[in-house]
């Protein structure tokens, strides 16, 4: 029966599990901007399968456009798998180094304090500043950033966000949609 | 056992059986090219004027054969002309391996001479790209690259190989493996009856949900589309329809699937769309597309198309699944795996009530009397004259339409147009790669003035290789179809679409030692096509019309489907 979609803009997460040959990272970015979507954050990295590299890519869009861009990744020779989370189905992670200014005792406590509460590292100290680690959810992260701009952030590098599913499940698992695309595409 | 990597590329062909291909060759592709002439008895080289035409006869080639289609291009703007190429065959689905050479590992990268990032300019018109730099891989490369463009639904692939890997010093090692043992699907081989494809079953309860579905059905209505033509499931097609008992319209990709002439048939659906198809579409209670993507020219309005319709749609590829209109069932699986399976538990049904609703509505096809010639004349008399498995490759156009309305086609692969993409000029490089494919056969190229200005130089090729190719232009002197447009929708403001400035098309053909004959009667196309078809040789009809003939009917876009702008008579 038609799918009713959500028409809501919200965070959408694409992990894409694909094979880790030359180009296919530009060929995923490349269906974004095809129908005119800004990539709001993507990581590539390995997996536990050798070959196999994952794509996160964050996205603010409605369900139908989600799932348009979705369709057109699994499309692709080269991707294997990919899933579709929001908020309630992943949980999502990113990595925050943060280099603020810092030229006093008084300053440096405070902020190594603040740190300690957001369970981050101090990973660097300078006599005019202090570079901040910290790893979590993307509020958890700015609430950090916010309170450290009172001493003046002088650079932040930020690693975009990674997710996994919620539960056992995984992007592994075999299912009704995977064999379809595998027809279209099918196996050598 | 080591031989020269140019070599391997030639025996990569020989392994997938090409016979035949498609090129122009240039400074980075020396190498290739010079192996190919210590391979020229295996491997025959059609030599076209333009890249853009090897392109478009490799992707003909591939559309009238179901086999892989082989198109060679040099580096920079060899490979850049062929793009248009490339994007013809990605929007239609054709199986075409294109390869270029690029400049060398110590250059690559650094704006050397005719170098251009192909590999990158083609991925998203491509299936697949392939950049070689490693010698020893190019007959995994090769491998892949035809079980990519075949398998599934089918599509182009581009190789590109560094101008180090084909040096003639290079040698690597080699053995022959004929296709059939390094790959479990559809390829080379010509399909016919008896092939059969190691490919996953479709899903049996999608299709006994289908045959549920049917048996509720009042009013069935089916569209064949292009995957009947690719997948060559013209005959389980057939025998589905006349189970079903249904109305079946022919996308324009689809011709061929289904015989034009069928008495089930009720023609093309869509813009141009019989009154019909267009009305059964409306209101039939189940459609089922086959092998159709339901693009815009298809479904004008997505939100209302077929809007008393479950609408369920088989198709090879899923993500075409939802993507334009949204269906209440699918099955993935190849056109042929599919009807064959739905074919073996479908019952003969009856819809005497709902046939005799709309069938009717199909306009009669006769001549009609007018003192100047008109497109219907000059089709009727090619439908009458023409050979029955005659091909026909179309331009783009009004032409294109008309062509498609009155000859009626029979077989998969006897209609050769470019749909999606819509390539101005894909037709007489298409004509020359199916003539090339069946030498035995007559092909016609219809055209307009338009479209044949823009690669009318392949006259060249079809003069030099004497392919007995006829081409007929359908010369209005104007762009007709956006001339058409312009009629209708822009208050007749003609911008830059009336083509009073030749060439004569006649003195154009002679040059190029091809017979040109101008055609300005329905007596005359009569007397003339005779001529043409007479003797095996190239000939040019330059058919005069009249600058405002019009493709009837039509929908504008976006409209509802029974919402007719033009009417299929005379009347608006």
């Amino acid at each position: 029966m038609r799918k009713q979609w959500d028409t809501e803009k919200k965070l959408y997460t694409l992990c894409i599990l694909t094979e880790d040959t030359p180009g296919i990272l530009s060929q995923v970015a490349r269906l974004f901007s095809r129908k005119g979507y800004n990539i709001e954050s993507i990581v590539s990295g390995a997996t536990d399968r050798p070959h196999t590299a994952r794509i996160s890519i964050e996205l603010l869009a409605d369900e139908l456009v989600a799932n348009q861009l979705a369709t057109q990744c699994r499309r692709l020779l080269g991707v294997q798998a990919v899933k579709i989370f929001d908020e309630e189905t992943c949980i999502r992670r990113e990595i925050a180094l943060i280099k603020v200014r810092a030229a006093d005792h008084g300053t440096r406590d405070e902020i190594i304090q603040l740190t300690n509460i957001f369970r981050g590292h101090i990973i660097d100290v300078d006599k005019e500043s202090l570079t901040v680690w910290v790893f979590g959810s993307q509020s958890k992260n700015a609430a950090l950033i916010q309170m450290l701009e009172d001493f003046g952030i002088l650079e932040i590098a930020k690693t975009g966000t990674i997710a996994i599913e919620r539960g056992r499940s995984t992007i592994y698992d075999e299912s009704k949609l995977k064999e379809e695309y595998e027809y279209g595409k099918n196996v050598l | 056992m080591k031989i020269r990597a140019t070599a391997a590329i030639m025996e990569c062909l020989l392994e997938q059986e090409v016979d035949t291909v498609f090129g122009y060759p240039g400074g980075t592709i020396l190498n290739v090219y010079d192996e190919l002439y210590r391979y020229k008895d295996k491997i025959h080289h059609v030599l076209t004027a333009h890249e853009q035409g090897a392109a478009h006869a490799a992707d003909g080639y591939a559309r009238s054969t179901g086999k892989v289609g082989v198109c060679f291009a040099t580096s920079g703007p060899g490979a850049t002309n062929l793009t248009t190429g490339i994007a013809t065959a990605y929007l239609d689905s054709s199986p075409v391996v294109f390869i270029t050479c690029n400049v060398t590992e110590a250059t690559l990268g650094k704006d050397a001479f005719q170098e251009v990032d192909i590999t990158g300019i083609a991925m998203p018109i491509t299936k697949a790209t392939f950049l070689v730099r490693d010698p020893a891989t190019i007959p995994a490369v090769m491998r892949q690259a035809f079980a990519v463009a075949a398998s599934g639904r089918p599509g182009p692939v581009l190789i590109d190989f560094l101008k180090d890997v084909t040096f003639p010093s290079v040698e690597i090692e080699y053995e022959f493996v004929p296709w059939r043992e390094n790959r479990g699907c559809a390829g080379m081989r010509e399909l016919n009856r008896d092939h059969e494809l190691k490919k996953p079953t479709p899903n049996k309860e999608d299709v006994d949900i289908l045959l549920e579905m049917i048996q509720q059905a009042q009013r069935p209505f089916v569209i064949c589309g292009g995957g009947v033509v690719l997948g060559r499931a013209d005959q389980e097609f057939l025998e589905f329809a006349e189970k079903l008992d249904a109305p079946v319209a022919i996308s324009l990709m689809g011709g061929g699937g289904f015989s034009g002439s069928h008495p089930l048939t009720t023609g093309m659906i869509g813009m141009h769309g019989s009154k019909a198809s267009n009305t059964a579409c409306d209101e039939c209670d189940l459609l089922i597309a086959v092998g159709c993507r339901f693009s815009d020219r298809v479904a004008l309005n997505p939100a209302t198309f077929a809007r008393q319709a479950k609408i369920v749609q088989i198709d090879i590829d899923r993500a075409e699944i939802d993507k334009n209109v949204l269906t209440d069932h699918h099955i993935i699986g190849s056109a042929r795996r599919v009807l064959a399976m739905l074919n073996e538990k479908l019952p003969q049904y009856d819809h005497s009530a709902w046939k005799a609703h709309i069938l009717p509505l199909r306009a009669p096809s006769v001549a009609e009397d007018s003192d100047h010639l008109t497109p219907q004349q000059v089709l009727e008399t090619i439908r009458l004259q023409m050979p029955e498995d005659a091909i026909v490759a179309t331009d783009v156009g009004q032409h294109q339409m008309w062509a498609i309305k009155y000859l009626h086609f029979q077989y998969p692969g006897q209609m050769l147009t470019s749909g999606g993409f819509g390539t101005m000029g894909f037709g007489l490089g298409a004509a020359i790669g199916a003539q090339t494919a069946h030498p035995g056969k007559r092909v016609f190229h219809i055209t307009g003035d338009g479209c044949f200005r823009m690669n009318c130089h392949e006259l060249a090729t079809v003069g030099y290789y004497k392919l007995p190719i006829i081409t007929v232009v359908f010369n209005n002197g104007t762009l007709g179809m956006v001339r058409q447009w312009q009629s209708l929708i822009y208050g007749k403001r003609y911008s830059e679409t009336t083509l009073d400035r030749g060439p004569d098309f006649v003195r154009l053909a002679e040059a190029y030692g091809i017979r040109g004959f101008r055609v300005e009667t329905a007596a005359d196309m009569e007397r003339v096509l005779a001529e043409a078809l007479a003797v095996k040789e190239p000939a040019v009809l330059d058919c005069r019309l009249d600058i405002d003939e019009m493709v009837r009917p039509m929908v504008a876009s976006g409209s509802e489907i029974t919402d007719f702008l033009l009417s299929e008579g005379g009347e608006v």
